[in-house]
């Protein structure tokens, strides 16, 4: 990857005149442009598009993919994230015209088949989660959030509480989309601290929650990679005085057919079919984040549902106390096709041989990395694990710097600083879809570097060196910022 | 299982070297009573040919629109998507990689992104945009936000002219943040500028607009920004980005923040997703934005190269102070419109743009032209337009169905007032031939 020279910019490879792309001739009578629209409305300079050949479009695109790093080139073990490998059948059946080309205000006699899969879809997860009914429609992660604390207002809302309940506790290791959803939608957020093994601390707990509380958002294993032994307790706690649990399904990797959600006594489920399903991640997305609810709480998913009557599937917006809709039409559809393709594929026992490999990995992993690297709460993981890089920080490396030599090595980097409660935190989560040997070679080079950061550390101060591009300044991009190209050229 | 690469052996080994017997005791701190008792109830593993075939058939239950011409819009809109496009989405570089975390191996995907970012800076006059939010409707609902925080007032005028879905997701947004949603009527399929008028004042933080609006009909978005700007109010616009193609770009006239509907970019119509939300607005909103921003700026040799900036404003560190929790946008959707607008380039928009124009006035003045169809509006349009039909839509689209063609869409969930009547699109896809069979077979209808 090391000698591939800086790509173009596509607006600096323009040329008048070019095209890449004919449009059919127009076949109606030709009206004058402005007999049909005044003036007033036209624009008056075309938008300033590149003009090129597809040879040149499609160069200059995969010259870029070939400075960028997925799942398909390498290790990829961004704790929190699950990147697993994503199977090239879902990405083939996503690509069916019944599929891909359906509208989404087609009669529902004509979609039946996009129909009956969403119904289905909806009912894999509701068992995987243990909960009753559930929404596809949310984009993402926390587009799902969103939802759910949507949806826990409603229900507050609908017996009156809706005004005293105003708090949702979280976890100082929370994800920070977490707090972020709860402001959204007009919560406070009441931060609680980790105990010292990692877990939530079940006196502070009693002490916060109360009448005011709304609910509680966790993610179980938690950010640490641990499970929390005590969510029966904690789930009493809260369900006790009135608030409802939000599930944060970013880890979900460790759980599938071993516990589930419901059973843990959570109300409310969000999935990232893009991490533990295995709909690539795009890049940045398109995500999918569905939301699985108990019975209680099944009034106030998001309209539409897909309910079946006389073996036909439908649309249903009768549910008078929905919250609405959070997304226009029904959801990321394709990535729905994907995650549905998966789950088939795998069935029960492979979903659960998911989450099994997934936590033998991370716990074999964790144990090859133990001797060099500091690991704060040594007991066994589930699907992740957390490192800190104090040992190193000594010497002056920090877990940027070795993140970065990483680089070097062909591998993407742990997620760094984070979870926050951690000093240097180092997240690794390397996923069901490795193998042993891949797992052996990255623990031999991150101890490598772990020798590096004492008897070289200005090495892995100045990584990487191998990538396309060296360390940039970030700061200069604030100070001189240049996001877009034409207002550079005014 | 054919995703996993661990034997048996495998397993054994890895046990012994992490000190355990078996896999149940990676498994010791998940209490009994939450372990589940036996296996999921879900249909058994099958093999790739087997999905294969079961998927096939699933979506063969469909009728799609490469064998049924159809005349659907109202926010999902059937154009042509040149092939390079999908190949190009089908590097697995970019669709297997995360959000760009570490750009010294993810320039591919952050240039990209600086380079759409540019292009919808471009098609809507305006300066800075970001990498894109889920859909239209989270966009429109994210800007109205954002006039919100931006003037620190509370009131936001939503027109009725704006498609309803969109509506619906502004209102869930702006009310659980306790903001006051002030719908505006319509006079006859524009948005009631007397009502805004009288109405407008120094309490209101913004004012939506959608250009064309959900009739497909062409708002008076100038006399709309002078008066929005008389109140220091925002103007928030919603385009479709193909119209800018003919269309004045909102920057042009006075918008604050233009959003949109990018789906037309290259994306299929996918029964609704996924598509992208653009978002451009005014250097001066810069710092509220919500979702990521990529910069240019230099590696440590003085090499140009490209970072996720200003991420002072998201969610990963400022938590509840975030300008939104978006996290996960549409990355791969946005790559298709930046590979999509490099394609069809500055011609081929104007080209599409004028087809749609051309193809939907030739549709309009066809089928308005049959006895028992007429205008429901009489406004100018770009590619969709509302008819009164001389019998429920509903009936008469099983019919067209049988002729093999998928009509417009029936007014009456969202606009029951209007009587039985129909909103129908046409784009460049659409032939002559296709049209004229649309008004054959409505015109046989009403016989």
């Amino acid at each position: 990857m090391n000698n591939v020279n800086e790509v173009p910019l596509i607006f600096e490879m323009t040329s008048p005149g070019r095209r890449a792309y004919e449009y059919p001739q127009n076949d109606v009578p030709l009206e004058k442009i402005n007999d049909l629209i005044p003036d007033r409305f036209l624009r008056k300079k075309p938008a300033d598009l590149p003009e090129l050949s597809e040879n040149e479009v499609i160069r200059h695109f995969t010259q870029l993919s070939r400075l960028n790093y997925g799942v398909d080139v390498g290790f990829y073990p961004l704790g929190s994230c699950t990147m697993k490998y994503n199977p090239k059948i879902n990405e083939d059946v996503a690509k069916f015209s019944g599929f891909t080309s359906i509208h989404p205000y087609q009669t529902e006699e004509t979609i039946q088949g996009a129909l009956q899969l969403m119904h289905e879809l909806e009912k894999y997860l509701c068992e995987i989660a243990g909960l009753h009914r559930a929404t596809l429609q949310p984009a993402a992660g926390a587009h799902g959030e969103f939802t759910g604390m949507l949806i826990m207002k409603g229900f507050h809302a609908d017996r009156g509480e809706n005004q005293v309940r105003r708090e949702i506790i979280i976890p100082d290791s929370a994800h920070g989309t977490n707090p972020a959803s709860v402001s959204m939608c007009g919560y406070q957020v009441v931060e609680i601290k980790s105990n010292s093994r990692g877990m939530v601390d079940l006196e502070s707990l009693k002490k916060i929650a109360g009448s005011q509380t709304a609910g509680l958002m966790l993610t179980n294993p938690n950010t640490l990679g641990l499970f929390e032994e005590d969510i029966l307790k904690i789930a009493e706690i809260v369900h006790n005085v009135g608030g409802l649990l939000y599930y944060d399904g970013a880890n979900m990797n460790a759980n599938l057919g071993i516990t589930r959600p419901g059973d843990m006594g959570f109300d409310i489920v969000h999935f990232n079919l893009h991490k533990t399903f295995s709909t690539p991640h795009g890049g940045g997305g398109p995500g999918s984040g569905p939301i699985a609810v108990t019975k209680e709480l099944a009034d106030f998913l998001p309209i539409p549902l897909v309910d079946v009557k006389n073996n036909n599937y439908y649309f249903n917006y009768n549910y008078p106390k929905s919250i609405g809709k959070v997304k226009s039409f029904y959801g990321n559809f394709l990535v729905l096709v994907k995650a549905y393709t998966y789950i088939r594929s795998l069935g029960a026992r492979g979903l659960r041989e998911v989450s099994e490999t997934a936590v033998l990995n991370a716990n074999y992993l964790m144990r090859l990395l133990e001797k060099n690297y500091h690991l704060p709460f040594n007991q066994a993981c589930k699907h992740e694990f957390v490192l800190s890089g104090k040992r190193q920080k000594s010497h002056g490396v920090r877990a940027l710097d070795i993140a970065k030599r990483l680089l070097d090595y062909g591998y993407h980097p742990p997620t760094i600083y984070f979870p926050l409660i951690v000093e240097e935190a180092m997240m690794i989560e390397p996923t069901e879809t490795e193998n042993k040997e891949t797992l052996d070679k990255f623990a031999h080079m991150m101890n490598e570097i772990a020798r590096e950061a004492v008897e070289n550390p200005d090495k892995l101060k100045n990584a990487p060196f191998n990538t396309p591009i060296r360390r940039l300044d970030e700061a200069r991009a604030v100070k001189e910022l240049d996001v877009n190209w034409y207002n550079k050229m005014k | 299982m054919r995703y996993i690469p661990t034997t048996e052996q495998d397993r054994k080994d890895m046990l012994k070297s992490i000190g355990l017997q078996s896999m149940e005791g990676l498994f010791d701190d998940v209490p009994d009573r939450v372990r589940l008792q036996g296996e999921l109830n879900l249909p058994s593993a099958q093999t790739e040919y087997e999905l294969f075939k079961s998927l096939k058939s699933l979506a063969e239950k469909n009728n799609n629109l490469e064998q049924y011409p159809s005349f659907l819009g109202a926010g999902a809109y059937g154009h042509l998507i040149p092939s390079a496009v999908q190949h190009i989405l089908s590097r697995s570089e970019f669709y297997t990689a995360y959000t760009p975390y570490q750009p010294e191996i993810s320039q591919g995907v952050l240039q990209a992104i600086y380079e759409y970012q540019s292009l919808i800076c471009s098609l809507t006059g305006m300066d800075v945009a970001n990498a894109s939010l889920y859909d239209g409707a989270t966009a429109l609902a994210e800007a109205a936000v954002l006039a919100g925080e931006a003037t620190k007032r509370k009131k936001i005028f939503l027109p009725m002219t704006i498609h309803p879905e969109y509506r619906m997701v502004t209102q869930l947004y702006l009310e659980n943040r306790g903001m006051e949603v002030i719908q505006i009527p319509h006079d006859k399929g524009q948005t009631d500028l007397n009502y805004l008028k009288d109405n407008i004042n120094e309490e209101i933080a913004g004012v939506l607009i959608q250009q064309p609006n959900f009739f497909g009909i062409l708002e008076e978005v100038k006399e709309v920004a002078s008066l929005t700007q008389k109140f220091g109010a925002l103007l928030v616009v919603s385009v479709n980005p193909i119209s800018l193609g003919i269309l004045e770009a909102p920057g042009h006239y006075g918008a604050d923040i233009a959003v949109g509907e990018g789906q037309g970019l290259g994306n299929p119509v996918a029964f609704g997703g996924p598509f992208l939300g653009f978002f451009a607005t005014r250097d001066r909103f810069i710092r509220q934005i919500p979702g990521r921003i990529v910069g240019a700026t230099k590696d440590i040799e003085g090499k140009r190269g490209f970072v996720l900036t200003l991420q002072t404003r998201e969610q990963h560190i400022r938590r509840q102070r975030a300008s939104s929790n978006i996290c996960s946008n549409q990355a791969l959707n946005a790559l298709a419109a930046t590979v999509f607008l490099c394609l069809v380039g500055k011609k081929g928009l104007q080209e599409v743009a004028n087809l749609c124009l051309q193809k939907a006035h030739y549709a309009y003045r066809k089928i308005t032209s049959i006895k028992g169809y007429s205008p429901l509006f009489t406004q100018p349009f770009f590619h969709e337009f509302p008819i009164q039909t001389p019998d429920s839509p509903e009936v008469i689209n099983k019919v067209l169905l049988e002729k093999g063609i998928i009509g417009g869409l029936d007014l009456k969930r969202h606009y029951p007032e209007l009587g039985p009547s129909m909103l129908l699109c046409v784009t460049e896809a659409r032939t002559k031939k296709e049209i004229d069979t649309l008004v054959q077979a409505l015109e046989n209808y009403h016989e």
